[in-house]
C-alpha cells in the first residue's frame, strides 16, 4: 500500500492548479468517463482527492456530479447499463481492476446519501450493523457512542438509543447516517448533497461536523450550495455537462476562476 | 359556471356535467356488483349455518366418522388438516421465500431469471387437479410415498409455491432501494443486505401472501382426491408417513351421500373449516400488526 507522493500526480491533472498540491493524494481520477448505456454522463475527468481535506464537486443539475461520486466507491455497480472508462486509483490500486472486491471498496470508502436513509431499526442497531457484519470485535457500546459523538448526535439520542431511528428528525437522521458511515472508520467519506433535505440549522450542524471530521477523514462532497462549498471545502471541482471545467483550491475557484464558465456559474449563483 | 367564461375550454361546463354523471353511474354500478357478491356470500353463510349449527358440538369435534349421522364426527379430518397444513407451511414457506429472495436480490436480472419468472406466473394459473396428477405420479408412485401425509403435503406445497413466490417477490420489491444502498455503502454483501434488511422490511407483505396461500391449500380438495387421500378414516395420523383425510374431503364425502342428515353434517364441517381459516387470518393480522409497529 504505497503512498502517492505529490510528484506522482500526473501532469495533466495538476497543470491547472494555481499552486502545487502538497498533500498526499488518496484518490486519483485519470481520464474517467462514465456512460449509462450509450449516454455519456461523465466525460474524460481527471483530478485528485487530497488526504484529510474536503473536496467539493459543484455544477449545474444533471452535469454528472452524483454519477462521478458514485463511481468512487463503486455504487454505480448497482445501476444496470453503467460502464466506466479510465482509471480511478485508491492508494495506487485501480478500483475497477479485476482483482478488486467492490464490497471491500465500499467498506473503505463510505457514503452518505442525499435523502437520509436510516434502517427502520433502532438507533443503536443502525450504527452497530455495519461493524458487526464486517467482523468488528471490540466493544460495540463504545463504538456506537464514539460514532454518535463524532457525528454530534450523542447528546440528543443517548437516552433513546433503542428507539426507532425513524423517530428522529430529518437532520438527526442525516447525522445518524453520517455516524453510521463513520462507525466503519472509512478512509474516505463521500457525501451527495447531504444537506439538501435539511433546514438551515441542521445544515449548519452538518457543516460544523464536516469541519471537525476533516482532521481524520478525507471527504468528498457534492453540493448545490455555493456558500457551502466555499465555506467547508479545501478543493473544488466545477463540472458542466459531464466535463470537468476547472479544479483548483476552493479560494481560487471562488475569487479568481481561470475559466469563464466557472466564473459565470459561481458569480451567477452568488449574485 | 362563470369561472369558465373566457377560458380556453368554454364548453368544459357541459363536458364536466356529463363526466360527473358518468362517474356517478360507474360508481353505482361498482357498488351494486360489490354488494351482490357480499349478499350472495351472506345467503350461502346463512344456509350453511342454519343447516350446520345444530350439529356443532363437542361430540362432533371429537368423534370419528360413522355410518350413523348422530354418531359421526370430524375429528380425524380436522386433525388431518392441521397436520397437512403444518407440513405444507414447513415445506413451502422456506422454499418459496428463499426463491423469491434469490430471484429478487441475489441472482442477476438475466434472461434465465425472466424465463423462470414467466414460468412461475404460469404455474400459479394451473388447475389444482393437474398438481394432483403430478403428486400421484411423482410422490405417491414415483417416490413410493403411498397415500401418506408427506405425499399430500408435498403436492399441496407444489400447488401453493407459485403463489408464495409471487406474493413474496412483490413484498420484497416494495422495500425502498435506499435501504439496500445504505447497506451496500457500509460494505455489506447482497446476502447480508437481503437477510438483515430486505427480508425483515418485507416481512408483513410476505406473511400476507403466505396466509393467503395456506388458506387456499386448506380448502383444496381435488389434488387430495387425486392422490388418494382416504375418505373414511377412523384413526388419527401419528406421523408424516401415515394415511390421512382432510376437512374438504370429509365434507365432500358427506355431501355425496343421499341422506339429509349427512348434508347437514357437511354444513357443520364447512363451519369448522371456515373457523380454521378465520383463525389463521387472525393470527396473521396480529403478527402483522406487531411487526409493523416495530418498524414504524
Ligand atoms: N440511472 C440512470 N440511468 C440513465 N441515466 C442517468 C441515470 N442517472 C443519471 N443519469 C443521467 O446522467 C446525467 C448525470 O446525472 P447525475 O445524477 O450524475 O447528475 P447530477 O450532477 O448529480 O445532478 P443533480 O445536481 O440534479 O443531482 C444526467 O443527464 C442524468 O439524466
Ligand atoms: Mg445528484
Amino acid at each position: 500500500m504505497s503512498l502517492l507522493i505529490p510528484h506522482d500526480i500526473p501532469q495533466a491533472i495538476t497543470k491547472h492548479i494555481s499552486k502545487p498540491m502538497t498533500e498526499e493524494a488518496v484518490l486519483n481520477l485519470n481520464h474517467v468517463s462514465i456512460k449509462y448505456s450509450d449516454k455519456t454522463a461523465v466525460n474524460d475527468v481527471s483530478f485528485v482527492i487530497a488526504k484529510h481535506k474536503v473536496t467539493s464537486i459543484i455544477g449545474p443539475s444533471g452535469c454528472g456530479k452524483s454519477t462521478l461520486l458514485r463511481s468512487l466507491n463503486r455504487m454505480n455497480d448497482f445501476i444496470p447499463g453503467v460502464s466506466i472508462d479510465g482509471e480511478i486509483t485508491f492508494n495506487n490500486q485501480d478500483l475497477y481492476s479485476k482483482g478488486v472486491d467492490a464490497v471491500e471498496v465500499r467498506r473503505r470508502i463510505g457514503m452518505v446519501f442525499q435523502k437520509p436513509n436510516p434502517f427502520p431499526k433502532s438507533i443503536y442497531k443502525n450504527i452497530a450493523w455495519g461493524p458487526s457484519i464486517n467482523g468488528f470485535d471490540g466493544s460495540m457500546e463504545e463504538l456506537v457512542e464514539r460514532s454518535l459523538k463524532q457525528a454530534a448526535l450523542w447528546n440528543e439520542v443517548k437516552d433513546r438509543l433503542h428507539e426507532s431511528a425513524l423517530s428522529l428528525s430529518g437532520g438527526q437522521q442525516q447525522r445518524l447516517c453520517i455516524a453510521r458511515a463513520l462507525a466503519m472508520e472509512p478512509d474516505i467519506l463521500l457525501m451527495d448533497e447531504p444537506c439538501s433535505a435539511l433546514d438551515p440549522i441542521s445544515t449548519a450542524h452538518i457543516e460544523d461536523l464536516i469541519f471537525e471530521l476533516k482532521s481524520r477523514y478525507t471527504i468528498v462532497i457534492v453540493t448545490h450550495n455555493m456558500h457551502q462549498a466555499a465555506r467547508i471545502s479545501d478543493y473544488t471541482a466545477f463540472m458542466e455537462m459531464g466535463e470537468l471545467i476547472e479544479f483548483d483550491v476552493t479560494n481560487e475557484i471562488f475569487t479568481r476562476p481561470k475559466q469563464k464558465r466557472t466564473e459565470e456559474y459561481v458569480t451567477g449563483r452568488f449574485g | 359556471m362563470n369561472i369558465l367564461n373566457g377560458s380556453a375550454y368554454p364548453n368544459n361546463g357541459v363536458h364536466l356535467n356529463k363526466r360527473h354523471r358518468k362517474a356517478k353511474l360507474f360508481s353505482m354500478l361498482c357498488s351494486l356488483v360489490t354488494w351482490l357478491g357480499v349478499a350472495l356470500l351472506g345467503v350461502l353463510l346463512y344456509q350453511v349455518s342454519s343447516d350446520g349449527f345444530k350439529w356443532l358440538d363437542l361430540q362432533f369435534l371429537t368423534s370419528f366418522p360413522s355410518r350413523f349421522p348422530y354418531k359421526a364426527g370430524i375429528k380425524s379430518a380436522l386433525v388431518g388438516t392441521l397436520w397437512l397444513i403444518s407440513m405444507v407451511a414447513f415445506i413451502a414457506i422456506p422454499i418459496g421465500v428463499a426463491t423469491a429472495l434469490y430471484l429478487e436480490e441475489l441472482s442477476g436480472q438475466g434472461r434465465m431469471n425472466r424465463l423462470i419468472e414467466l414460468n412461475i406466473s404460469n404455474l400459479a394459473g394451473v388447475p389444482s387437479i393437474v398438481y394432483g396428477i403430478i403428486g400421484l405420479a411423482v410422490f405417491v408412485r414415483g417416490l413410493a410415498l403411498e397415500r401418506s401425509l408427506v405425499a399430500g403435503a408435498l403436492t399441496m406445497s407444489l400447488l401453493i409455491l407459485p403463489v408464495i413466490i409471487i406474493a413474496s417477490r412483490e413484498a420484497i420489491k416494495s422495500v425502498p432501494m435506499s435501504i439496500r444502498h445504505a447497506a451496500f455503502a457500509l460494505g455489506a454483501t447482497r446476502l447480508q443486505t437481503a437477510r438483515d434488511h430486505v427480508l425483515p422490511a418485507s416481512y408483513s407483505g410476505i406473511l400476507t401472501g403466505v396466509i393467503l396461500a395456506l388458506s387456499r391449500a386448506i380448502g383444496e380438495t381435488a389434488p387430495l382426491i387425486m392422490i388418494g387421500a382416504l375418505t373414511y378414516v377412523a384413526f388419527l395420523p401419528e406421523g408424516p408417513m401415515d394415511s390421512f383425510t382432510a376437512l374438504p374431503i370429509q365434507i365432500y364425502n358427506w355431501v355425496s351421500r343421499p341422506q339429509q342428515e349427512f348434508h347437514q353434517l357437511a354444513a357443520g364441517g364447512i363451519i369448522v373449516l371456515l373457523a380454521v381459516l378465520l383463525m389463521m387470518n387472525t393470527i396473521a393480522i396480529v403478527i402483522r400488526y406487531k411487526t409493523e409497529r416495530k418498524y414504524k
